[in-house]
């Protein structure tokens, strides 16, 4: 097309070419932000020179020299300082693991109590989240730990409930004693799981082709139940157990939970609960009440009408929200340094009160937090396109 | 007179009562056997424990500042916060000048409020944020006109967390502005550069955002340059709070209709011309409550604060507990105390987002 004489052809190297000002705009940010970080980064250097600062990540591999609370795995302080940040990384897991499972639970049922047709039950619902949501997960955690520390009796009178041992101490409770059979029962509940998966799509089947619903969670549970059974009782039905009873001086044996561990988990808890609760909530509102209603028209039972028709459609709203939630928990773990729980930070913390390698330390956490949460969000990404709306 | 043949029927009964007390309790408590049972059982829990709280908080509670009445007593010790109230709240600041800090905070307080209210808002409330600014640095740093110098490193309790919230949060915003822009906009350099800062500062708990203010800024100043601690962790919440607040700003730029901005392309208007008259005045009124939700978590992190040696509102309340073995003991009470602070103000803001949330939609009402 030729240019009309009205118009003069556009330059391309010309100021007034769009492209071309936003290849000089971009040029100058990357190279302002270039500067910036060389500028500071030669600060550092020249700083670090002047202190006598080493940097590197050499000191990874000498002896921590400190002692951790607790870990999964035997660690004392001659060994290295990656090792401590693996017990570390470990502790953050454990707690932000198990954490997420509880906030779920805790949230959903919440969440859903607003909906009760009991006022009592409702009015309680709303007061814990407005209540926890609104204090800070600091001095929830402080408080936590001062009534583990403080209100509890000592190791020597524990408070007995059942076979659970609560004390300064913490938590001691019963495990059984590590046998083939467990390990045979595990591999019998994976059996288990895919037989279950295999009647679920061979039930869809039949309920697609002849119309007849079959059991969805009865028969598949009895299944993974039985599967579970059967490895436990080919691995000789072990049932020897570890029970914690009172010694002397402390309660002995058992498995044993730290009150550190106890308060941050309750707290995290407690604290993240109050915000998926909101979170489920406004899924379930953003459902339109028609759909219920239509449900039942067709004469779905209610169970069937919350999982076949509200839940599908509430899940699209609340899973990115949730992921969020599931992500600060993770990222709140890190305020374990203030009640000495040795997670990934008080770790570093401590390594850089004694190695001084600021720079580094603080690398490895965010390294650590940034690499937990893109693939948290990688793995809720995965799920959240999977429960979208299928479109054309 | 009445003709033989009228028969009068009955009068209808009364409808049932829907309104007062006895009606709500008989639709929202015993409407349904489960619902009899679950308030029996809810109800039970509750009566059981609820007197139990209040013999603790209330009947058996000291009031007085003694501390042998307090060992002595079952129930809590209030007089914990009678003896230490001005530590909690004000901190590490000298005692006999309390009075600027106090004067200082009201002052910034009355601005916020001021600043949250539609009658103040006009162009002159900016020249009144940065006098009262000046005012209050000036206050509280003394130094002048014969007041007594106060370091800010011995600047704490609740005008130090006001003060924190309230700064990072004025000055998060420009920033979270133009990351928000140059996030939605189409040049690649530009967008993965805003990209690469949202994620990374959202991806990395604010804790090792303060460690890096504290221990890594000085190490990136040139040498002989020397900032203030509460400068760098000023800083540090500042650029955090900035990137969650993108993400807000960016939620409210993409639900601008597309066909907004190529209206404003067809009369002619630039860039800067489109974002300043027509995407931003929508996309802003659309995020006033995400801002404030921003507004509190922002408020509740200042108490991270403490782990990095600046004594806000947590951290002088531990400050001024554990420094007195004879009040150690109590500090529950204390801690409920600053609990219930925290809550004051967290509550009347999440009120004031949702009153604002109903002003913003009633344009859409009608």
């Amino acid at each position: 097309m030729s240019p009309t004489p009205s118009a003069p052809p556009k330059k391309k190297w010309s100021w007034r070419s769009q492209a071309f000002r936003a290849l000089v705009y971009q040029i100058v940010a990357v190279a302002v932000i270039a500067l910036t970080v060389l500028y500071l980064a030669n600060n550092t250097a020249t700083n670090m020179r002047a202190r006598g600062i080493q940097s590197g990540f050499d000191f990874l591999g000498s002896a921590a020299g400190f002692d951790i609370g607790e870990s999964l795995f035997a660690f004392d302080s001659g060994e290295s300082y990656w090792r401590a940040y693996l017990v570390g990384m470990v502790n953050t897991l454990r707690v932000a693991v198990v954490g997420i499972i509880l906030t779920t639970v805790m949230g959903t049922l919440i969440g859903v109590g607003r909906f009760s047709h009991n006022g009592l039950v409702r009015g309680l619902c709303r007061a814990y989240v407005e209540l926890f949501r609104n204090i800070p997960v600091l001095l929830q955690l402080l408080m936590w730990y001062l009534l583990f520390t403080e209100v509890l009796p000592a190791p020597t009178e524990p408070w007995v409930l059942g076979p659970l041992f609560l004390s300064k101490g913490g938590l001691n409770f019963p495990i059984p004693v590590w046998a083939t059979g467990h390990v045979l029962a595990a591999w019998g509940a994976v059996a288990g799981l895919a037989a279950a998966w295999a009647y679920r799509r061979y039930a869809r089947k039949v309920f697609e082709a002849t119309g007849q619903a079959k059991s969805l969670f009865w028969v598949p549970l009895v299944i993974v139940l039985t599967g579970t059974l059967l490895g436990w009782l080919l691995g000789g039905a072990p049932t020897a157990m570890n029970v914690p009873f009172k010694g002397e001086f402390a309660v002995e044996s058992g498995g044993s939970l730290t009150p550190e561990y106890l308060s941050l988990l309750l707290g995290l808890t407690v604290y993240t609960a109050a915000f998926v609760a909101e979170v489920v909530r406004g899924g379930i509102q953003a459902v339109p009440t028609g759909q219920s209603e239509a449900a039942s028209a067709l004469g779905l039972s209610r169970g069937q009408t919350m999982r076949l028709v509200m839940l599908p459609q509430a899940l699209r709203v609340i899973i990115p929200p949730l992921t969020n939630q599931y992500l600060n928990l993770t990222k709140n773990s890190s305020l374990a340094v203030a009640i000495g729980y040795p997670d990934v930070v008080s770790i570093a913390n401590t390594a850089i009160n004694q190695t001084g390698r600021a720079v580094e330390c603080i690398a490895i956490i965010m390294l650590v937090y940034l690499s937990t949460s893109l693939s948290t969000s990688l793995l809720m990404n995965w799920y959240n396109a999977r429960a979208a709306i299928k479109e054309r | 007179m009445t003709s033989p043949t009228f028969q009068p029927i009955p009068p209808r009964p009364a409808p049932v009562r829907t309104e007062g007390a006895l009606a709500w309790c008989k639709i929202n408590l015993f409407s349904g056997w489960q619902t009899t049972l679950g308030t029996l059982i809810v109800g039970g829990v509750l009566l059981a424990l609820l007197p139990r709280l209040v013999q603790w908080a209330l009947i058996d509670a000291v009031w007085v500042a003694d501390y042998q009445a307090c060992h002595d007593a079952s129930g809590a010790c209030w007089g914990v916060v009678r003896e230490k109230f001005r530590f909690i709240l004000f901190g590490r600041y000298p005692f006999d000048e309390h009075w600027r800090a106090l004067i200082c905070t009201v002052m910034l307080l009355a601005l916020i409020m001021a600043s949250c209210t539609r009658a103040f808002w006009k162009p002159w409330l900016g020249a009144l944020w940065a006098v009262v600014l000046v005012v209050y640095f000036t206050l509280m740093r003394g130094g002048v006109l014969g007041l007594e110098r106060v370091e800010t490193d011995l600047w704490s309790g609740l005008p130090l967390t006001i003060l924190l919230a309230s700064l990072s949060m004025v000055m998060a915003f420009p920033i979270a502005l133009f990351i928000a822009l140059g996030r939605s906009s189409a040049m690649p350099a530009i967008r993965s550069l805003c990209t690469v800062y949202v994620e990374l500062i959202r991806g990395v708990p604010l804790i090792s955002v303060l460690f890096m203010a504290s221990f890594m800024f000085p190490l990136l100043m040139p040498q002989g340059f020397n900032i203030d601690v509460l400068i760098r962790v000023l800083a540090g919440i500042t650029l955090f709070a900035a990137a969650y607040m993108a993400e807000v700003i960016r939620g409210g730029l993409q639900a601008i209709p597309k066909g907004q901005i190529e209206a404003a392309a067809t009369l002619g208007l630039s860039y800067w011309q489109t974002q300043r008259k027509i995407v931003l005045p929508q996309a802003l009124a659309m995020v006033v409550p995400g801002i404030m939700n921003n507004f509190i978590s922002t408020f509740k992190d200042t108490s991270l604060v403490a782990i990095v040696s600046l004594y806000e509102l947590t951290g002088a309340m531990g400050m001024a507990m554990n420094s007195d073995a004879n009040w150690r003991p109590f500090r529950i009470e204390g801690y409920l105390f600053i609990a219930l602070i925290y809550f004051v103000f967290c509550y009347s803001m999440s009120r004031y987002s949702q009153w604002i949330e109903a002003q913003v939609n009633k344009s859409k009402l009608r």
